[in-house]
């Protein structure tokens, strides 16, 4: 290998367009041998598509890859792998009826023997410490080992480049504690890792170098170590950041919204069970859930909005009546808005217009129909109403959700259902995937509707998020709610250890105690 | 090289209403071309089976004959398929509607009166919807595909045709045919327009797809098919129950088919016999497509459709084209309105850079 420069990989103006938009502009940057350097960016600031062209997935219009010193074009991620380059995926691609062996099997690019493959699998696990039985069924893990089965069918190629594509946004803070240290071990070896992340805190933690990408550039390279939160997150969103104004209250009103002893049986093989769920909320309230994904979020949100409802109609109380074996059209008669964690296909139709998504849920509360019949010039206003008390970005009521970006159809959404004026709003994931401004504004909406004495339920894997505006919260696990903490007085530990769940994979379990006694 | 489809940002909204003339175009240069191939004149075909049905004035009470019936099964079909419901058994549905109203009509072919007719209708219109029934109850409680279960059923319906025409409903009197009796003047469709063949259910088949543009586009009914079709999540999230919606598409489908197969028989051919399936009922798919699944535009498709199926008589008589000619055309339609429709949602691209970059 003959060493011409000092870096693995450079990228020199790198452009990438699709229709309509500019992906990639003229980004350049470099890493080193052993340097685990940050790539940060808003959503849509063009981080995935600059890394599926290292990795070989879409290829740059214009500029010029470099590996170690050599221009170089990957063709493909065959390609890649070829020349070092390794990643894992934000979204993993595993078979969950297959074991881990046989999913890292199927993942090679060359075949070797299933008995060599497992001592090969044994060697990189104990040079990096992490625990992973190579026999169990994929659906029967936690999301962050099955993480680790995508982080060792890369290592078992002995990348000299590893891409990490959002690693942390479904793990628990002890298995992050986790990740980061395998990393660094990595990185001790002269591996250089790209860590993909909008979380600053984890970038200031673990990173030597970061690159800040904004609408498709770079504004800024940093070692955050030398940065605060606050100025790496001012230069990543391109302005001041905003502070959501919120009382720290003490007297709420009548709880609202009860759920007592609330069970349900998972649907198909893969849905998840719920389990004697139990909490309440009061007049005035926001009401965190806390939990990696998968554990039952979405089972719960449609047993208490009524897209699933149940038989025993004591279990979930609104405003003291007894909702539980009413759909979901009853319920918001009653009162009861929900916002699913799905925008497309599920909050929202992407080929309809603005106008007919608001007739999907407002039509009743908001009467936009009577008699079987539409009001399309009612439909038409309110949608307006909407877009402009929230601030949509849109050409009007009548282009179709799929053309808003993702912070805006999220704003249109959550307006939507706030406009209803509900006294129990159940809202899923309501900043996810969306930018540091709609993410202001909706926050701060929710804060505005609790001060009007509406209860409210927020779903969330972000845990900032959940600490930034709940005043009470519980964690969910395996389809269990834990008791409920009150935020001012719970710590971010506590939480993890919840989130990590009681009757998880034993191992990581005790690892996770060990961790939290660590710290 | 490698040719790969990628998908346009917003596929243009005049294309969307284009393509099916584009497809008929198409039909016809490559028809023509391909019947030249095989020996005949083929543009003189393509006159005949397209031309002539439109400029010959005498043949406009076939075309509104032919387009009837297309148009009312494409109408339900069309309901159907934008809930994302693969009925494709109308056919059969058509066949058990007309067998329902004509039994009607056997069991008061002594008796004369206004209500006979409207009885006969009502029954085709319920022996279709609860023919279509069967693969609704299937698909909602067992998961059964529906598009296999209607059309294996359309099988079914064809031999319990055949076995009423050759036992329990032969006319006594028709030596030894396998046919009913002729109906009586109250039980077959009044002309409307005196001298033609033009019966009532021609101006209804169209008044009916007139009210279905209506209901479609003005009500909640309507507004649930179309949430159910493009994103069944959304639709269990707005309050619209997916097995209810199945259960009325089905139903709607299996119902017109029915009304349009008693139309028929109480219409052209004024009694049952075993050559009553004529295959509308698999047109129809092509004309709701043809008709982008509007009923306006289904109107146009089922005109479009008829002058086909005319002109293939047309040219059988004036060329000696053979009978399937008019299939072939047919199909053709399809394919190419499919086809066009893929290049209207997407565009050809040629992946240049990945063969470079194997190459390499």
């Amino acid at each position: 290998m003959t060493e011409k420069t000092d870096y693995r990989i450079e990228l020199s103006a790198i452009t990438k367009s699709f229709p309509g938009v500019l992906a990639n502009d003229n980004v350049s940057f470099a890493i080193k041998p052993g340097e685990i350097h940050a790539l940060l960016g808003e959503n849509g600031a063009g981080k995935s598509t600059l890394v599926k062209m290292i990795y070989g997935i879409m290829q740059p219009d214009e500029g010029e890859i470099r590996w170690e010193g050599e221009a170089i074009k990957v063709a493909n991620p065959k390609a890649a792998r070829k020349l070092g380059v390794g990643m894992v995926f934000q979204h993993f691609s595993l078979f969950e009826a297959m074991t881990v062996l046989e999913n890292i099997a199927l993942g090679m690019d060359a075949k070797i023997s299933q008995n060599l493959l497992e001592e090969k699998i044994r060697e990189v696990m104990d040079v990096y410490g992490l625990k992973l039985d190579p026999h169990r069924i994929v659906s029967t893990l936690s999301v962050g080992e099955r993480q680790r089965i995508e982080i060792v069918r890369a290592l078992l190629l002995n990348p000299r480049l590893l891409i990490m594509d959002e690693p942390t946004s479904v793990l628990t803070p002890q298995e992050v504690a986790q990740l980061f240290e395998t990393l660094r071990k990595l990185s001790a070896t002269g591996c250089s890792i790209l860590y993909i992340s909008h979380k600053l805190h984890e970038i200031k933690e673990l990173c030597d170098q970061a690159t800040i990408l904004r609408g498709g550039k770079v504004v800024g390279e940093c070692d955050p170590k030398q940065e605060t939160s606050k100025s790496m997150a001012e230069m990543m969103i391109g302005g001041d950041l905003k502070q959501i104004e919120k009382d720290v209250k003490t007297e709420f009103g009548d709880p609202r919204f009860v759920v007592d002893n609330l069970s349900q049986v998972g649907e198909g093989d893969f849905g998840v069970a719920l389990s004697n769920i139990s909490f309440s909320v009061r007049a005035g309230e926001i009401f965190g859930i806390a939990g990696v994904a998968g554990n039952g979020q979405n089972e719960l949100l449609m047993a208490l909005s009524g897209e699933v409802p149940t038989s025993n109609a004591d279990t979930i109380k609104l405003d003291g009546k007894s909702v539980a074996d009413q759909n979901i059209l009853q319920r918001r008669k009653h009162g009861l808005c929900a916002v699913p964690e799905e925008r497309n296909g599920h909050a929202a139709v992407v080929d309809f217009s603005l106008s007919d998504n608001a007739i999907l849920t407002a039509r009743e509360r908001m009467n936009l129909a009577s008699g079987g019949l539409i009001k399309h010039s009612e439909a038409r206003s309110y949608t307006d109403n909407v877009i402009s008390t929230f601030g949509v970005k849109t050409t009007g009521s009548a282009s179709p959700a799929g053309s808003l970006s993702g912070g805006n159809l999220q704003k249109f959404v959550v307006g939507r259902e706030i406009m209803q004026n509900p006294d129990v709003l159940l809202i899923s994931q309501p900043t996810w995937g969306v930018d540091a401004g709609a993410a202001a504004a909706i926050h701060q909406a929710i804060v505005d509707l609790a001060e009007n004495g509406s209860a409210i339920i927020v779903i969330s894997q972000d845990l900032d998020e959940l600490l930034a505006i709940c005043d009470e919260m519980a964690v969910i696990n395996e389809g269990k709610l834990s008791k409920t903490l009150k935020v001012g007085e719970a710590s971010v530990d506590e939480i993890g250890l919840l989130m990590g769940g009681i009757h998880g994979d034993p191992n990581a379990n005790q690892d996770s105690v060990e961790n939290a006694h660590a710290h | 090289m490698l040719i790969e489809l990628e998908k346009r940002k917003e596929p243009s909204q005049t294309m969307l209403y284009l393509t099916p003339v584009i497809a008929v175009l198409a039909t016809m240069i490559v028809g023509g071309i391909l019947f030249t191939l095989i020996g005949h004149n083929g543009f003189a075909a393509v006159k005949e089976i397209f031309i002539t049905p439109i400029i010959d004035t005498h043949k406009w009470q076939d075309l509104g004959i032919k387009a009837a019936p297309l148009i009312l099964i494409a109408v339900g079909l069309s309901i159907g398929f934008r809930a994302n419901v693969w009925n494709i058994g109308a056919e059969g549905q058509y066949i058990v509607g007309g067998l329902a109203g004509t039994g009607i009509a056997l069991l008061t072919w002594e008796l004369e009166g206004w209500w006979i007719l409207p009885l006969m209708c009502i029954a085709g219109a319920i022996g279709g919807a609860l023919y279509a029934s069967i693969p609704a109850f299937l698909k909602t409680k067992l998961n059964v595909n529906e598009i296999l279960s209607s059309l294996m059923l359309t099988y079914a319906s064809i031999q319990l045709l055949y076995y009423l025409m050759r036992g329990p409903w032969k006319d006594p009197e028709g030596f030894n045919f396998p046919q009913t009796r002729l109906f009586n003047d109250s039980q077959i469709l009044p002309e409307i327009i005196p001298g033609t063949i033009v019966h009532l259910g021609v101006p209804l088949a169209f008044i009916i797809a007139i009210i279905a543009w209506f209901v479609m586009s003005k009500s909640i009914f309507g507004f649930q098919i179309r949430v159910v079709g493009s994103a069944p999540a959304a639709a269990r999230y707005g309050g619209f129950s997916a097995k209810r919606t199945i259960w009325m598409a089905m139903l709607i489908g299996g119902g017109f088919a029915g009304l349009a197969g008693i139309f028929e028989a109480a219409g052209p051919f004024q009694q049952m016999v075993p050559q009553f399936p004529t295959g509308y009922g698999f047109t129809a798919i092509i004309v709701a497509f043809l008709g982008r699944l509007h009923p306006i535009g289904i109107i146009l498709g089922g005109l479009v459709l008829a002058v086909s199926y005319v002109g293939g008589e047309i040219a059988q008589t004036s060329l000696g084209l053979p009978n399937a000619a008019a299939g072939i055309f047919q199909a053709m339609m399809l394919f190419f309105l499919l086809a066009t429709d893929i290049l209207v949602k997407y565009r050809l691209k040629l992946n240049i850079a990945n063969q470079a970059g194997d190459a390499s």
